[in-house]
């Protein structure tokens, strides 16, 4: 395939794409035949009442959980065919985390938290040290780089993960309910900041919301319900 | 380095819990290093036997006297190198706390038989010169501040009367095993007194006989051939080997031994479930972390050595700190149980066991909720922090 070529394939093709879970021994189906296209550096968001299957399906394009069938396909790779140990190098390599409760270590500090990633590399303490600062600068906590998660405010904190999402350049960014422990103007602070990853440095970035103003900030609304997806203009929508 | 740095860190992230714990393990291996001590201190009298030394004593029991004739019968004896004797003296310095081992020794063939216990011979002189004279253990010495010199007030149990002895020497051991707290005195003396008090025919007895051998293979030919000559006699003998002997008197206790045996192991476990049980709740307030460096790409090893980490440096420290402690804690022991154990040392193989109990712990302790962390699963992980 051509660098052209490549470049206009989407980063994910979901395909058939279903997910059943078993609650004593009902089987409880979550997702059906979802069939999804997500080109590079598209924002997509994700919507949904409770229990639509948005999170689920986030999950599974992050690799962090299996389909029951159908294909997920990121840049070319079939991620529900991957053993766990390939699927969580594959995941360090492509798959950058926003959490809604951030999800930071706390007793590492902001630096030691984007850093963490990089260990999973071969970069040098010298390479990783760029790296983290640049990511830190990029989301304005170069001062705040020594303190702790307790020391740093809800909106802080989701920056220091951004930047640990962001640290190892990866293709993918997923942010679950990103804004969802955030009060409104942080919240904005947040977005914007998301905002800038996609149209600054082509990020492709899917996000779960339950907010619809933080929904709006994406190029593409996807709508589910009970499973199934039920409006989505389509790659480049926007 | 990153992954020692995160454990270090994570192990005191609770200090109160963690400081609790480790004083739990500092305890236990105490407590576990002390009872193997007291059970070491039990059977420290086999240990620091001769295998050239043979035991005669009366064969009812040891409570019954020989005749001192018997000496030189067994001398005769083809394979015995000497023969001594020696009775308990008893005693009581100033009261019953103070008790050290007396005995009454005869001075001339003793020391021969005993090349373990080391003094100079100007000492040992002066102690043959003097009926009054007593050659102390340095233990004792040291406990009760005397020196060569110093006189010793004893009050008599078997042989009543108010006894003052003179230190005319202090032995030293070359080796921990051997007993460094005895005060021997002259049986002669002893001997004297029974016949002023009781008359001629209760004099001339004595507690028991050492017999010195050449060939330690013919002790059992020897022991029988003593114990034939005093067959069908006024007070026939039972002869054993010096650590067959101590071994008897151990077996008296055997009970009490296997109880403080099987202490010391139940300790370990109760620690070893304490601390599993706070290695697993850390486990689990950690869940949503463990999930989030899964989800990062790290691997369930990465997990799984975390919490080994964790565990056994807690053990480690705990355990360092817990042989550190043996020390004042078998000290203080001793001073509370009046001395009564004559060894009394911590030994390296009770370091090295008390090591081994740590690191065990440290191991079992961690190993339920490392083996559940590293398998749980991502999603259900990060849910827990929702």
């Amino acid at each position: 395939m051509t660098d052209q070529a490549a470049a206009r394939e989407p980063v994910i093709r979901i395909e058939h794409l279903s997910k059943t879970y078993t609650r004593g021994g009902q089987p409880i189906p979550v997702l059906m035949d979802i069939n999804l296209n997500v080109d590079r550096a598209e924002f997509v968001s994700l919507m949904g009442p409770s229990g639509s299957g948005k999170s689920t399906l986030l999950n599974l394009i992050a690799g962090i959980d299996h389909p029951t069938s159908g294909r997920i396909l990121i840049n070319g790779v079939d991620i529900a065919t991957l053993g766990e140990s390939s699927l969580a190098d594959w995941r360090a390599a492509n798959v950058g985390f926003i959490f809604q409760f951030y999800n930071l270590m706390p007793v590492l500090t902001a630096y030691e938290n984007v850093e963490l990633p990089l260990l999973l590399t071969n970069l040098s303490r010298k390479q990783r040290k760029a790296h983290v600062e640049a990511c830190l600068a990029m989301v304005g906590l170069t001062e705040r780089m020594d303190h702790y998660p307790n020391e740093l405010s809800g909106g802080q904190q989701q920056r220091v993960a951004i930047a640990r999402a962001l640290v190892t350049d990866p293709t993918l960014i997923v942010a679950d309910e990103p804004t969802g422990d955030l009060d409104r103007a942080t919240g904005e602070e947040v977005l914007k900041l998301m905002d800038e990853l996609h149209r600054d440095l082509g990020k492709t970035i899917v996000m779960v919301t339950h907010d619809p103003k933080a929904a709006s900030r994406a190029s593409r609304m996807i709508h589910l319900e009970k499973g199934v997806l039920v409006d989505d203009p389509g790659p480049g929508a926007h | 380095m990153f992954l020692f740095k995160l454990l270090l860190k994570n192990a005191f992230r609770h200090k109160l819990r963690t400081l609790l714990t480790m004083v739990g393990l500092i305890v236990a291996i105490s407590a576990f290093g002390l009872l193997r001590t007291i059970v070491d201190a039990w059977y420290a009298g086999v240990e620091g036997t001769s295998s050239t030394r043979l035991i005669t004593r009366s064969a009812i029991s040891l409570g019954y006297p020989l005749p001192v004739y018997y000496a030189d019968r067994i001398k005769k004896i083809d394979g015995v190198t000497g023969v001594t004797w020696l009775n308990w003296f008893g005693g009581v310095y100033i009261d019953n706390r103070n008790f050290f081992a007396r005995m009454a020794v005869d001075a001339n063939s003793y020391f021969p038989l005993f090349p373990e216990f080391q003094i100079s011979k100007e000492e040992q002189a002066a102690f043959m010169a003097d009926r009054q004279g007593v050659i102390l253990g340095r233990k004792t010495a040291q406990r009760f501040g005397w020196k060569v010199g110093d006189t010793i007030p004893l009050s008599g149990t078997i042989y009543p009367g108010n006894w003052t002895f003179n230190i005319r020497g202090i032995y030293t051991v070359k080796d921990a095993r051997f007993d460094e707290t005895l005060m021997l005195l002259h049986w002669s003396l002893i001997d004297e007194s029974v016949k002023k008090r009781l008359g001629s025919l209760a004099a001339n007895q004595v507690g028991l006989f050492m017999v010195g051998i050449k060939d330690p293979s013919k002790a059992s030919v020897i022991s029988q051939e003593i114990d034939t000559l005093f067959r069908n006699s006024v007070a026939e003998t039972r002869t054993e080997t010096e650590k067959a002997f101590q071994l008897g008197v151990v077996s008296m206790s055997k009970a009490i031994l296997m109880a403080i045996r099987a202490v010391s192991f139940v300790v370990i476990l109760i620690i070893m479930a304490v601390m599993a049980n706070t290695m697993t709740m850390t486990a689990r307030e950690r869940l949503a972390e463990y999930a989030t460096l899964k989800a990062l790409g790290f691997s369930p090893g990465f997990v799984v050595k975390l919490l080994f980490g964790e565990s056994m440096l807690i053990a480690l420290i705990g355990g360092v700190v817990g042989i550190g402690m043996t020390f004042p804690l078998a000290k203080g022991f001793l001073l509370q149980t009046n001395n009564v154990f004559k060894v009394f040392e911590i030994s390296q193989e009770t370091m090295a066991f008390q090591a081994v109990a740590a690191l065990i712990v440290g191991l079992i302790a961690a190993m339920w909720p490392a083996w559940k962390m590293s398998r749980i699963d991502i999603v259900q992980g990060l849910r827990h922090v929702a």
